[in-house]
């Protein structure tokens, strides 16, 4: 049942590096994260990679894995054919501080430039009365475990550093949506998802939703409905007409 | 070198439920607040927690309230539970989950549009309120959410997001420093904390009158654990540091149902969710041997056929339980008798079958990350097909002995919630009463430290010497090139779990304790290789001292206590004695550090009022003669 797998990893700090071979046992039902540990343990003790509940709940532990965004704890070795090279590299869109462990502060910073949920003043806890059917929307997008993954993938901020000060990402875009269609949420989202956060850089090439663990429906769910509104907003001839003549104060333009 | 140096009012250290309720709350009340965790801000352990928080709003079952959900917890935890946290906690749920929902969580919803509650073991009347089974993932997004949202509130004020709260991601604590100066009484008072950078290993220093401990529990110490690498004892070991003491610490929970397969996943939680809606446990019978092990004090509680069992599903009023909600202790107990008596699954566990009880559409809308998980990491399809589970390292009931009403330790300053605290659950906790627990002691332990600072006459400070001894201890595993710290853990983990794990005897414990002893001489040579930018060599041989020390107080007090009582199972004393129920075990460092003396304290009575919540039968099963006499006298009054 066990093999020896040929595993490639990046490795290097302070923005220098290189892919380093190794070969490493691979025992039945292992994932990936189980033979970056087992380098650790028995051949590089100082390899660096964030992990945490090791189940596919927390998030922490994404890498691209041949190529591709992954999480190392989901992925199987038995995906893999047993001759097959497997290369391991942090995720590209963020700057790496030391082999498979990238800094992702540009998305905690995105995450505080999101306004915070804004119920009614009048609603006091307790009294909150939601149908489940109105809530589920936003629960598929609360299931999101923060791995960044979207964010890493999508082709407006993974070549281009330029964009990243104009562009929130799939995550918080979806964040967006999840608080546009919380039904308790009175805040005005419309205008400053496509003027501050950047849905317009949004072509729906869906990159985002295919990388997504949670298989959350990204585009589909999230990010279309949202550019649905903005355009409902800005572009609706009567909206256009009602903005004119009554200053709707919710809205800017 | 330079020490990165801060001040602030109030550190908390750790960042999942506990810590971030306890930072709001001193936030909330206008102190300087510095959250310190060793993961990413988001990612602590309280994202594993599947079930739900047990909180007696009465919103499926209108005749639940605090009282009903305190007799549960005090049974649940044999009632060897600091009473008044139980009572606390039970009083104050309701109102902790509510202000989530007003903070932006989005718990399912009843038909009349509040929050549901679910059924879960040892709790009478659906109680847990959830988001199908990712509950600890919507509890801390939303607190994490409301940490930004203060923070954004503070931008607007003061032009700084990080004006009042900062979170220090990635960051480690290894020491928590004191004043020792006369003043500050005789044991001296906290006066800030040393760590390390885990992105680069620059060492940070907080000057701070008060610290919060929220870091979790210790399953690392364990080779099949539900727990993350996070649960390395730390805040328990830093309190023991610091002159605290801690209570309980021979009970462990090994929740029943964790993974069995694949080895690389062996341990990983199987939520209990899956019994409450409607999953059974057989044996490689096909029996559902949970009827066989239903104990003397919960016979009147529990279904005694299936039939009976079955029908409580649709109508709680005139059906008792099926006995697989027992609590946690005497299930995963149950399923140990099974395999050890041929009865188990192939690859060593029991079998969990929810795909012959529910419809595949709504297990999967019910239990949607049960079926994700088993898909992508055992082939298992759980609509179609028996899950295998066995009893895993879970939860530490025990923990830093606090105040229950300020989460205060003994020591001046320090202040403990959630996990890392010990009392509130007692011998055994119930599941869905840990995210509860996060919530209402987190909020207790930020408020208890913010009056505490506003009642101090100076600010206490760090000397000198306490600062160079933390760093040259920090930096010694980089400086020597002994043994691999891996090594040495591992040994650790199977020690704990052969010898002290859910079923324990005098030798083997003893062995444990001998080998522990010299764990600790051969933590003391461990080296790691390489730099100081994120190393996690170095980081184990640090997280070493921490995971010993916890297995030292575990070991010590299971070795003391001559009983069978929830997380603790003597095969020599199988019995659970009333006399041992009003005795606590108290655990303390000796004052040069080398080792952990265990005392017996006397647990206070229960309140009047409280006490008499309880029917006498019940009573009678767990309480002495005398404590039995003073009840009767009390009835009389």
């Amino acid at each position: 049942m066990s093999y020896k797998a040929k595993f490639r990893v990046w490795r290097g700090e302070g923005g220098e590096g290189k892919l380093e071979d190794f070969t490493v046992e691979v025992n039945e039902g292992e994932v990936v994260l189980d033979i970056i540990h087992r380098l650790q343990a028995t051949q590089v003790p100082d390899l660096a990679v964030r992990w945490n509940c090791k189940a596919g709940k927390c998030g922490s532990c994404s890498m691209e894995i041949n190529g591709r965004p992954k999480l190392g704890c989901m992925t199987r070795m038995s995906t893999f054919t047993e001759d097959e090279t497997v290369t391991v590299t942090p995720m590209r869109t963020f700057p790496v501080i030391k082999d498979l462990v990238t800094d992702v502060s540009f998305n905690y910073k995105k995450a505080r430039e999101i306004p915070s949920f804004t119920p009614p003043a009048e609603v006091k806890p307790g009294e909150f009365r939601m149908q489940q059917i109105d809530v589920e929307r936003s629960q598929e997008f609360r299931k999101c475990i923060e791995c960044f993954m979207c964010n890493n993938v999508c082709h407006v901020i993974r070549d281009h550093e330029e964009n990243k000060s104009n562009f929130a990402g799939p995550r918080f875009l979806m964040r967006i949506a999840e608080l546009d269609m919380h039904p308790y949420d009175v805040a005005d989202r419309k205008d400053s998802a496509q003027e501050e956060h950047g849905l317009g850089f949004c072509n729906i090439t869906k990159c985002c939703t295919e990388v997504c663990p949670e298989h959350i429906k990204i585009t589909d769910n999230a990010l279309i409905p949202m550019k649905e509104r903005v355009v409902d907003r800005r572009y609706d001839p009567l909206v256009w007409l009602g903005n004119k003549i009554f200053k709707r104060s919710s809205s800017n333009s | 070198m330079e020490i990165e140096r801060h001040e602030y009012d109030v550190v908390v250290i750790g960042a999942g439920g506990a810590g971030l309720r306890a930072a709001i709350e001193a936030r909330q009340q206008g102190k300087r607040t510095a959250i310190v965790c060793k993961s990413l801000f988001g990612k602590a352990h309280t994202v594993m927690a599947e079930g739900g928080a047990a909180a007696a709003m009465g919103n499926v079952n209108s005749k639940d309230n605090w009282m009903v959900h305190f007799r549960d917890t005090m049974r649940g935890g044999k009632f060897l539970n600091n009473w008044r946290m139980a009572e606390l906690h039970a009083k104050e749920a309701p109102d902790r989950v509510w202000e989530l929902e007003a903070w932006g969580a989005l718990f399912d919803r009843t038909k009349d549009g509040k929050i549901s509650q679910r059924n879960f073991g040892g709790h009478e009347y659906p109680r847990l309120a959830h988001v199908g089974d990712r509950t600890g993932l919507e509890l801390i997004r939303t607190l994490q959410q409301r940490v930004v949202a203060l923070q954004q509130e503070d931008e607007k004020l003061h032009g700084d997001a990080e004006a009042y709260i900062k979170v220090f991601q990635e960051c480690t604590v290894t020491r928590l420093l004191k004043d020792m100066s006369p003043a500050h009484g005789p044991g001296g008072a906290i006066a800030g904390a040393f760590g390390y950078w885990r992105e680069n290993g620059k060492l940070i220093l907080f000057d701070a009158p008060a610290i919060v401990l929220a870091t979790g529990g210790i399953g690392k110490s364990y080779v099949v654990t539900s727990n993350s690498w996070e649960y390395t004892g730390d805040g328990h070991a830093l309190a023991l540091l610091a002159g605290a003491k801690l209570i309980n610490m021979e009970f462990i929970q090994f929740h029943p149902t964790g993974m069995v397969w694949p080895p690389s996943v062996r341990g990983i939680l199987v939520t209990e969710s899956v019994r409450g809606d409607g999953g059974v446990l057989k044996n490689s019978e096909g029996k559902r041997f949970m009827f066989d092990y239903v104990p003397e004090v919960f016979k009147a509680q529990y279904a005694t056929t299936e039939e009976e069992g079955d029908r409580w599903y649709t109508d709680q009023a005139n059906n008792r339980r099926p006995p697989e909600l027992l609590p946690r202790d005497e299930v995963a107990r149950a399923i140990n008798s099974e395999v050890k008596a041929g009865r188990g699954s192939p690859q060593g566990g029991v079998y969990l079958d929810v795909s012959t009880r529910l419809p595949a559409a709504e297990i999967i809308r019910r239990l949607p990350s049960m079926h994700h998980q088993f898909k992508e990491l055992a082939d298992v399809d759980i609509t179609k097909e028996a899950m295998q589970v066995g009893p895993t390292c879970h939860y530490v009931m025990g923990g830093v002995e606090v105040d229950a009403d300020t989460a205060a330790a003994s020591v001046p300053g320090l202040f403990a919630a959630g996990e890392v605290s010990g009392g509130m659950h007692g011998s055994n906790r119930l599941g869905g009463n840990s995210l509860s627990d996060l919530l209402v002691f987190g909020r207790r332990a930020g408020a208890g430290a913010a009056s505490y600072v506003n009642a101090l006459a100076g600010r206490p400070k760090i000397s000198d010497e306490a600062v160079t001894d933390a760093k040259a201890e920090a930096l010694a595993p980089l400086q020597r090139s002994g043994e691999n710290p891996y090594e040495v853990h591992h040994e650790l983990q199977r020690t704990m779990n052969e010898l002290v794990g859910i079923i324990r005897k005098e030798e083997e414990v003893s062995e444990a304790l001998e080998s522990v002893e010299k764990l600790k001489e051969r933590a003391q040579g461990v080296g790691a290789a390489g730099s100081r930018i994120y190393n996690p060599g170095w980081h184990l041989a640090l997280d070493l001292r921490n995971m010993l020390l916890v297995s030292e107080c575990v070991a010590k007090a299971a070795l003391l206590r001559q009983e069978s009582r929830g997380g603790h199972t003597r095969d020599d004393f199988p019995g659970m004695s009333p006399e041992w129920r009003t005795k606590i075990l108290l655990c303390e460092l000796t004052p040069d550090g080398s080792e952990v003396i265990v005392q017996e304290q006397v647990q206070p009575p229960m309140r009047d009022d409280l006490i008499q919540l309880f029917d006498r039968d019940e009573l009678k099963k767990y309480i002495t003669e005398k404590e039995l006499a003073d009840f009767d006298a009390l009835a009389k009054e």
